[in-house]
C-alpha cells in the first residue's frame, strides 16, 4: 500500500514541475513575440531592416557553429579552441590579402585575389585544426571528458596569443575589398556586400552538405560519429574521418573568418572568444550534431542579436551578449537537445 | 568487530594530527611574512627591502590569499565532485559586490549602520561589520550557485561547464552594465564602487593602507579555507563527492543521491568564490567590474588543475605558484633573463601562451596535476590504467 501511495505522490511531484517548465518556457515564448510584434508594428521599416543586417551575421555565425557541430558530433568535444581558429583565418586573411597582396578597394582583379584568398584560409585553417587534432585530441580519445576539454580551453588561449602576437592587442581595421555601396528595395537599404555574403556561404553550406550526406567520406563520417569501433570494424579509417571532420570544420572556419575580416573592416585578437561562444550557442540552438540545426540556429541568433541591438524599443547593444547567453542557458534548461535535434538530456 | 574498529578509527585520527601538522606550517608562514614587512623591513637596509618588494611583496603575496581561497572554492566543485565549472569568477565578482553593497557610502540614499566603521563625513549608505559581510557574502554566492547549478546540474557534464560560462559572462557584464538598471544605479557601471571601510576589529582599526594586518586578515580566510577544505573532503558529503566523481552511476547504486551531492557541491563552492571576493574586495577597498573576465575563471582552473585536482595541498601550491607568476614573477624573472643576457623579451606579453600551454601539456602529460590525490591519478589515467591491469591478468591467466 505505502509503496503505492508514494509511488503515486512521485508522479504527482514530476507533473507539477514540467507543467511549471511548461508554462514558464510558453510565457518567455510569449514574451518575446510580444517583443517583436510591438517592435514590428512601431516601426516596420526598421523591423525589415534590421532582420536583413541580423541575416548577414546569422549566415557567419552558420559557417562557425557548423565546425562545433562536427567536431561534437564526431567525438563529443566541444572545441573551445574554435572560435580562436575562426580568428586566426581573419588575421591570416587580413595579412595576405590587405598587407601582402595589397589588395583594397574594389576591382575585378581584387575579386580574383580574395577567391584564391579565401581558399588560401581555408586550407590555412583546415591545417591549423587537423594539427591541434593530432597533437593533442587525439592523445586524449580514451581519457575522462575532463581531460580534453580542459586542453581545448588551453588550445584556444594559445591560438589567442599567436592572434595577439601577430596584430598586437588593439583591433585593426581590414581595408576591405568589397564595395561599401547598397541599393534600396522598397525602402530598405541593403549592402552589396550582404549580397556577396550570401553569395559565398550558401554555395559553400551546400557543399558542406553534400558531403556530409552524399559522399563516401560523409558516409564514413556519420558512421563514426554513431560509433566508433563498430565502424572500425566495417573498415573505416576512423582516425582519418576524424582528421577529415576536422579539416573541413577549420576549413568552413576559415571562409567564415576571412568573410568576416571583409564585411566588418575589424580584426581583433579576442575576436574569437566571443564569436566563439555565439556560434556554440547557434550549434546548441539548432541541435548540436545536427548540420541543418547548425545553420538555422546561426541565423536565428544571428537575427536575435541585431533585434536586440537594433530596435527601437529593446535592451540595446550594451546586453548584446548577456541575451546570447540568456538564450544558451534558457536553452540548456528547456531543450538541451535543440529545436532540431533529439533531447540529448542524460538521466542521472 | 574490535579489529575492524580499530582499522576504521587509526587513519581518521592520523588525518587529525595531519591536520595540526599543517596550521602548524601555515601559521609559521604567514608569521614569518607578517613580522618580517610590520617590523623587520622598515629597519633593513635599502637593497634588502628592495629584494623583498620585488620578488615577495606583500600585495601580491596577500592577493596570492586570495587565490588560494578561490582556487580551493572551485577545487570543491571541480576536484571534488568532478563538475568542470568556466565561469568561477561570476562567484568573486558577486562577492566583491556583496562588500561593496554592504561596506560603503554607494547607496547614498540608504544610512544604515550595522556595527560597521563608516568613514567620517560618510555616514550615509550601507555599513555592516565585515563578519557580518563575510557570511552574507556567501550566504549570497551559495544561493547564485543553486541557481545557476539548479536547473543545469542534471546534464551533461560539458553542458553544464558552458552554462556556467555562461554566467561567468553574463554576470560581469550585469555589473558593468548596472549603473543603469531601469532608472536605478546598482553597481555604479564601470566605475565600480570604491571607498569601502576600514575594517574594526573589536577596537582595533585595519587602515586602507595598513598592508601587513589586510595580509594577515586573508591568510586567516585563507586557513580557514583550507580547514574547511579538508574537514569536508573528509566528511560524510566529501566522501560522497569523491563517489560521484569517480564514478557517477557506482555512487547512485551505493545510495548517494546525486543531484542533491552535486548541488551541495555547486553551493559550497560558491561561497569559496563569495568569501574570497568579500577579502578581496576589503584588500583593494573597492570592487571594479572590468577585472572580471573570462581569463580569470581560467587561471582559477589552471591553479587547480595543476596542482592536483581534488588535493587541497596541490591546490594551494599551484595557486601560490600561479599567482605568484602572474603577479610580480614573469615580470621579474623577464627582467632578470633580460638583464643577464642583453635580450629585450616582453615577458607579460607571454601569459596567454603559458597559461594556455600549461593547461595543454597538464592534460596530455601529468593529467593528475603535479601533487596529486592517489584517486585522481588513477582515475585520470583510467585509459591506460586499464592496459596494465588487462596485462596483469595475462600474467596472472598464464
Amino acid at each position: 500500500m505505502t509503496s503505492v501511495a508514494s509511488g503515486v505522490a512521485r508522479k504527482k511531484k514530476v507533473t507539477f514541475s514540467s507543467i511549471l517548465m511548461k508554462v514558464s518556457m510558453v510565457l518567455i515564448i510569449a514574451v518575446a513575440v510580444y517583443w517583436l510584434g510591438l517592435n514590428l508594428t512601431n516601426d516596420p521599416k526598421q523591423f525589415a531592416q534590421v532582420t536583413v543586417n541580423g541575416l548577414n551575421n546569422g549566415l557567419l555565425y552558420a559557417l562557425i557553429a557548423l565546425g562545433y557541430t562536427l567536431v561534437y558530433g564526431i567525438i563529443e568535444l566541444i572545441n573551445f579552441a574554435h572560435g580562436d581558429l575562426f580568428m586566426l583565418g581573419a588575421v591570416f586573411s587580413f595579412s595576405v590579402l590587405t598587407e601582402f597582396l595589397g589588395a583594397t578597394g574594389p576591382s575585378s582583379k581584387n575579386y580574383a585575389l580574395l577567391l584564391v584568398v579565401l581558399l588560401l584560409t581555408m586550407l590555412f585553417c583546415a591545417f591549423i585544426n587537423v594539427s591541434i587534432e593530432r597533437l593533442a585530441y587525439r592523445r586524449l580519445r580514451n581519457a575522462p571528458r575532463l581531460a580534453p576539454l580542459i586542453t581545448a580551453v588551453g588550445m584556444s588561449f594559445v591560438l589567442q596569443w599567436i592572434g595577439l602576437k601577430w596584430i598586437g592587442s588593439n583591433p585593426v581595421n581590414v581595408n576591405t575589398v568589397l564595395p561599401s555601396t547598397d541599393f534600396e528595395v522598397a525602402g530598405i537599404i541593403i549592402a552589396v556586400k550582404t549580397l556577396i555574403i550570401f553569395a559565398v556561404t550558401v554555395p559553400l553550406l551546400i557543399v558542406l552538405a553534400f558531403i556530409v550526406n552524399k559522399t563516401r567520406r560523409g558516409r564514413a563520417m556519420r558512421a563514426t560519429a554513431q560509433d566508433k569501433d563498430a565502424s572500425r570494424l566495417m573498415g573505416i579509417d576512423v582516425n582519418q574521418t576524424i582528421t577529415f571532420t576536422f579539416a573541413i570544420a577549420g576549413a568552413a572556419a576559415g571562409a567564415a573568418g576571412i568573410m568576416w575580416a571583409q564585411t566588418t573592416g575589424t580584426v581583433a585578437y579576442n575576436l574569437g572568444f566571443q564569436l566563439g561562444l555565439i556560434a556554440f550557442t547557434s550549434a546548441v540552438l539548432g541541435g548540436v550534431g545536427n548540420l541543418y540545426g547548425a545553420v538555422l540556429g546561426g541565423i536565428i541568433i544571428g537575427l536575435i542579436q541585431s533585434y536586440n541591438d537594433g530596435l527601437a524599443i529593446g535592451p540595446g547593444q550594451r546586453w548584446s551578449q548577456t541575451m546570447v547567453f540568456t538564450i544558451l542557458i534558457l536553452l540548456m534548461v528547456y531543450r538541451p537537445g535543440g529545436l532540431l535535434g533529439e533531447t540529448a538530456q542524460e538521466k542521472v | 568487530m574490535a579489529n575492524t574498529a580499530t582499522a576504521n578509527t587509526a587513519p581518521a585520527h592520523t588525518a587529525v594530527s595531519g591536520n595540526r601538522k599543517w596550521a602548524i606550517g601555515f601559521i609559521s608562514a604567514v608569521a614569518f611574512f607578517f613580522i618580517l614587512n610590520k617590523f623587520l623591513l622598515p629597519q633593513a637596509t635599502t637593497p634588502v627591502q628592495q629584494f623583498f618588494n620585488n620578488w615577495f611583496s606583500l600585495t601580491s603575496m596577500a592577493e596570492i590569499m586570495i587565490w588560494i581561497v578561490m582556487a580551493l572554492g572551485l577545487n570543491i566543485i571541480v576536484g571534488y565532485a568532478g563538475l568542470l565549472d568556466l565561469g568561477y569568477v561570476a562567484f568573486w565578482a558577486l562577492g566583491g559586490y556583496v562588500a561593496g553593497w554592504l561596506m560603503s557610502p554607494f547607496f547614498s540614499s540608504l544610512q544604515l549602520n550595522f556595527f560597521g566603521n563608516a568613514r567620517p563625513g560618510f555616514e550615509f549608505g550601507i555599513h555592516f561589520h565585515m563578519f557580518l559581510v563575510l557570511i552574507l557574502g556567501g550566504v549570497f554566492t551559495a544561493i547564485w550557485g543553486v541557481i545557476i547549478g539548479g536547473p543545469t546540474l542534471r546534464l551533461k557534464s560539458d553542458y553544464l561547464a558552458l552554462v556556467t560560462l555562461g554566467f561567468g559572462e553574463i554576470i560581469p557584464q550585469f555589473m558593468l552594465n548596472g549603473a543603469d538598471i531601469a532608472g536605478h544605479n546598482v553597481t555604479n557601471g564601470a566605475q565600480g564602487i570604491g571607498g569601502l571601510d576600514d575594517v574594526n576589529l573589536f577596537g582595533y582599526v585595519i587602515g586602507t593602507f595598513a598592508l601587513p594586518e589586510k595580509f594577515l586578515m586573508v591568510s586567516v580566510l585563507a586557513g580557514a579555507m583550507i580547514f574547511f577544505s579538508i574537514r569536508l573532503r573528509d566528511g560524510r558529503l566529501g566522501r560522497a563527492w569523491l563517489a560521484i566523481r569517480e564514478d557517477e552511476l557506482a555512487a547512485s547504486m551505493m545510495g548517494v543521491p546525486l543531484w542533491r551531492t552535486k548541488f551541495a557541491s555547486y553551493a559550497i563552492g560558491a561561497v569559496g568564490g563569495g568569501i574570497g571576493g568579500v577579502g578581496f574586495a576589503i584588500l583593494v577597498g573597492g570592487v571594479y567590474a572590468d577585472r572580471f573576465n573570462f581569463v580569470i575563471s581560467i587561471i582559477i582552473l589552471a591553479m587547480v588543475v595543476m596542482g592536483g585536482m581534488g588535493n587541497v595541498w596541490g591546490v594551494v601550491v599551484g595557486a601560490t605558484t600561479l599567482a605568484w607568476i602572474n603577479s610580480i614573477g614573469l615580470i621579474q624573472v623577464g627582467d632578470l633573463v633580460n638583464n643577464t643576457f642583453g635580450t629585450n623579451i616582453n615577458f607579460p606579453s607571454y601569459q596567454f601562451l603559458l597559461f594556455g600551454l600549461l593547461l595543454v601539456l597538464m592534460m596530455l602529460f601529468r593529467r593528475e596535476g603535479f601533487i596529486p590525490e592517489a584517486r585522481i591519478r588513477m582515475v585520470m589515467n583510467e585509459d591506460k590504467i586499464d592496459d596494465e591491469v588487462s596485462d596483469e591478468t595475462k600474467i596472472a591467466s598464464n
